[in-house]
């Protein structure tokens, strides 16, 4: 009989399906119910809800991926996502540039500018780079709506058309919603897969300790800067898309409120994880569109603070975060083996503690930072005295 | 000339804003990012104090009161749940400047208001050697920071909250094991803090205007001055506004459109070359 080999060929064929969990059918349901929502949805929520999500999740992927692996909460970048908007704006409606020059060149400036930004705060860390970051994007603002040369002031530029590629209008309902779909999901699997090689392991071990990696012979700062150069790299995509989407850019959309937002949907989806940006944009949008069919629209500025403040206050995990949480061990092994192949293996201080679910853990992880940091400098000024 | 007194004008305001950022940071490590709202919320309140009553002393000094309350207020109910989180209370900070901003456009509107300082302060001054006329109140704006600048050094040296501000910032756990309430001295400094902001609110409403959108420029402003000057030092807040209030005049005289510009270039100088800025220690 031939039982043996057509078990083994059985056995060989199906593992794969083995190790299929729960978590692998829910991505490939949700990316299956992705694909198919503009064809039954009504093209509004094609594009104000889903498109606009997509757009916006990127550019606060750029400020989650920054925050999540390389420890550094930046508020600049509203102000890459904005140079990245202007460049488009300028180039196609003052020198009709073609629209791949335009992308390249909108894509560029965004990660020459996170760059700049990035050796300016490269020294710093913790809070005093969110205060850095923060100054950044507070002069950009100032300094694009007085420009009139360039920046055409506080009026900015309006009717930026997105192209025409292949006869298609890209800005149609349904191709913009795949081309902001197909945008997210690239960036989103760039970064994962950064996340695992080797620039983002060490990026998420200069988080964890400096010190010891800059005595590993890792350059701290260099790895920074690269890192800022790839979220403006990020935001200029937002950007892009951005200003295809709303058909103009104004000081008015990278004003503090405007960063407000971004920061709010890093945070509602979980500021630790890159899916959360996902998240947390949709959560924004679903509440901009149709909460404020309930409350007063003026106010909307009012309900988004106070909704981000009880979300810091409530559940700085941000809603991955929770769900991560209460469903921790069911996930543990799949989500996470994503986020413990990075995050975790450079942390040798404690290769067999069982991981806990990081409700809060860019807050945590600088705390711990300080501690460790602090101990190592009490050693060293121990060891000197015993000298 | 005249660009150096407007600078050194400008200077005294942007001091009395930053001083109370500082203060704050120095002791706390709260970084209070609605503090440019404090200094709104001030400045409309005492120009509501001002309309009411008529008296612009009234005015200041209810600006000043009123937002040490709401400070410590802040830090009692907000702040002082997440006491060592600093990154937390920041971003909650972020949220109160735009629930903040939105609540005071809503109640105030977006008109352009103005308190008028009483007419003694008003009058020019012929100022000896330089031989100019000047703003009488612009002047007083320079003694006022000076008193003010004079007044937290003899508070933070010479008196007993002082030393415990000053032993908090070096260590905060051994002062509490001294048997010093930490957490009442912290309300008090921040309350402190939060009134300067106020104060200094009712003070640039005089000497210029109120508007919406002011509280994201003079938070701009405290960011720039305690980046440059090294946060949580009072010297390096008075150091860092006349360097930021002399480069935006100066920018403003000589190049118009990009005094921001200048003073951006000048923050990127400062940290190139002492990342925790002129007077700051590393955390």
């Amino acid at each position: 009989m031939t039982t043996t080999p057509t078990r083994n060929l059985l056995a060989v064929a199906l593992t794969p399906l083995a190790k299929i969990r729960l978590v692998h059918i829910f991505i490939l349901a949700t990316a299956a119910a992705l694909v198919a929502f503009p064809l039954i949805a009504h093209p509004f929520f094609t594009l104000q809800i889903g498109a606009q999500t997509f757009v916006f999740g990127v550019v606060a992927l750029s400020l989650t991926f920054l925050a999540a692996y390389g420890g550094m909460v930046s508020l600049a970048q509203i102000a890459l996502y904005g140079l990245s908007a202007y460049t488009v704006a300028i180039l196609t409606l003052r020198l009709a540039a073609p629209w791949p020059l335009v992308v390249f060149a909108a894509l560029f400036v965004a990660s020459a500018f996170g760059a700049i930004f990035g050796l300016i705060a490269v020294r710093t860390r913790g809070i005093y780079l969110l205060m850095i970051t923060l100054a950044l994007a507070i002069l950009t603002y100032f300094f694009v709506r007085q420009n009139d040369t360039i920046f055409a002031g506080h009026i900015g530029y309006h009717g930026v058309q997105a192209p025409v590629v292949a006869g298609v209008w890209l800005r149609e309902p349904l191709p913009f919603y795949y081309l902001t779909l197909a945008v997210a999901t690239v960036v989103l699997f760039s970064i994962y897969y950064i996340a695992r090689a080797p620039f983002g392991l060490a990026l998420q071990g200069l988080r964890d300790n400096p010190r010891r990696m800059s005595a590993l012979g890792y350059s701290v700062g260099l790895h920074k800067v690269v890192a800022f150069a790839m979220g403006g790299l990020i935001a200029g995509v937002g950007g892009v898309i951005g200003v295809w989407y709303q058909g103009g850019i104004s000081p008015g959309s990278i004003d503090v409120a405007r960063n407000v937002m971004i920061l709010v949907m890093a945070v509602i989806g979980g500021i630790a994880y890159p899916i959360g940006a996902f998240v947390g944009a949709l959560m924004f949008i679903l509440l901009d569109n149709f909460a404020t069919t309930y409350l007063d629209r003026v106010r909307f500025n009012t309900y988004i603070g106070v909704t981000f403040v009880l979300v810091l206050l409530l559940a700085p995990g941000g809603l991955v975060g929770v769900a991560t949480q209460i469903r921790g061990a069911a996930l543990q092994s799949a989500s996470t083996s994503l986020r413990m192949a990075g995050r975790r293996r450079v942390d040798q201080e404690s290769p067999s503690t069982p991981y806990s679910p990081p409700s809060e853990e860019p807050f945590n992880l600088l705390e711990r930072e300080r501690t460790q940091l602090k101990t190592a400098t009490e050693k060293e000024a121990h060891n000197e005295t015993e000298h | 000339m005249l660009t150096t007194l407007n600078g050194v004008t400008l200077a005294a305001l942007y001091f009395i804003v930053a001083s109370g950022f500082t203060l704050a940071f120095g002791l706390l490590r709260v970084v209070n990012l609605a503090h440019g709202s404090l200094y709104l919320f001030g400045a409309y309140l005492g120009w509501s104090t001002w309309q009411m009553t008529g008296s612009w002393a009234i005015a200041l000094l209810a600006a000043a009161a009123a937002m040490m309350v709401f400070g410590a207020v802040l830090q009692v109910g907000l702040f002082g749940w997440m006491s060592g989180q600093d990154m937390r209370q920041a971003l909650i900070s972020i949220g109160l400047l735009i629930v903040i901003a939105d609540q005071l456009l809503r109640h105030y509107g977006a008109l352009t208001h103005r308190i008028v300082a009483p007419e003694q302060l008003q009058n020019p001054v012929s100022i000896p050697l330089a031989g100019v006329q000047y703003p009488g109140f612009r002047l007083f704006l320079v003694l006022v920071a000076l008193v003010l600048g004079g007044g937290l050094w003899l508070l933070l040296d010479r008196t007993k909250l002082g030393m415990m501000i000053r032993a908090g910032i070096d260590d905060r756990l051994i002062l509490s094991a001294m048997g010093v309430n930490v957490n009442k001295a912290f309300v008090a400094v921040f309350a402190l803090g939060a009134g300067l902001a106020g104060l200094a609110g009712a003070i640039g409403g005089t000497a210029f205007s109120i508007s919406p959108g002011q509280d994201v420029h003079y938070l701009l402003i405290a960011l720039v001055v305690v980046i440059i000057g090294g946060m949580g030092s009072l010297g390096g807040a008075a150091v860092g506004a006349l360097l930021v209030g002399l480069t935006e005049q100066f920018g403003r005289a000589y190049f118009p459109l990009y005094a921001f510009f200048t003073v951006f270039l000048m923050m990127v100088v400062v940290l190139s070359l002492r990342p925790h800025g002129l007077f700051g220690r590393p955390a």
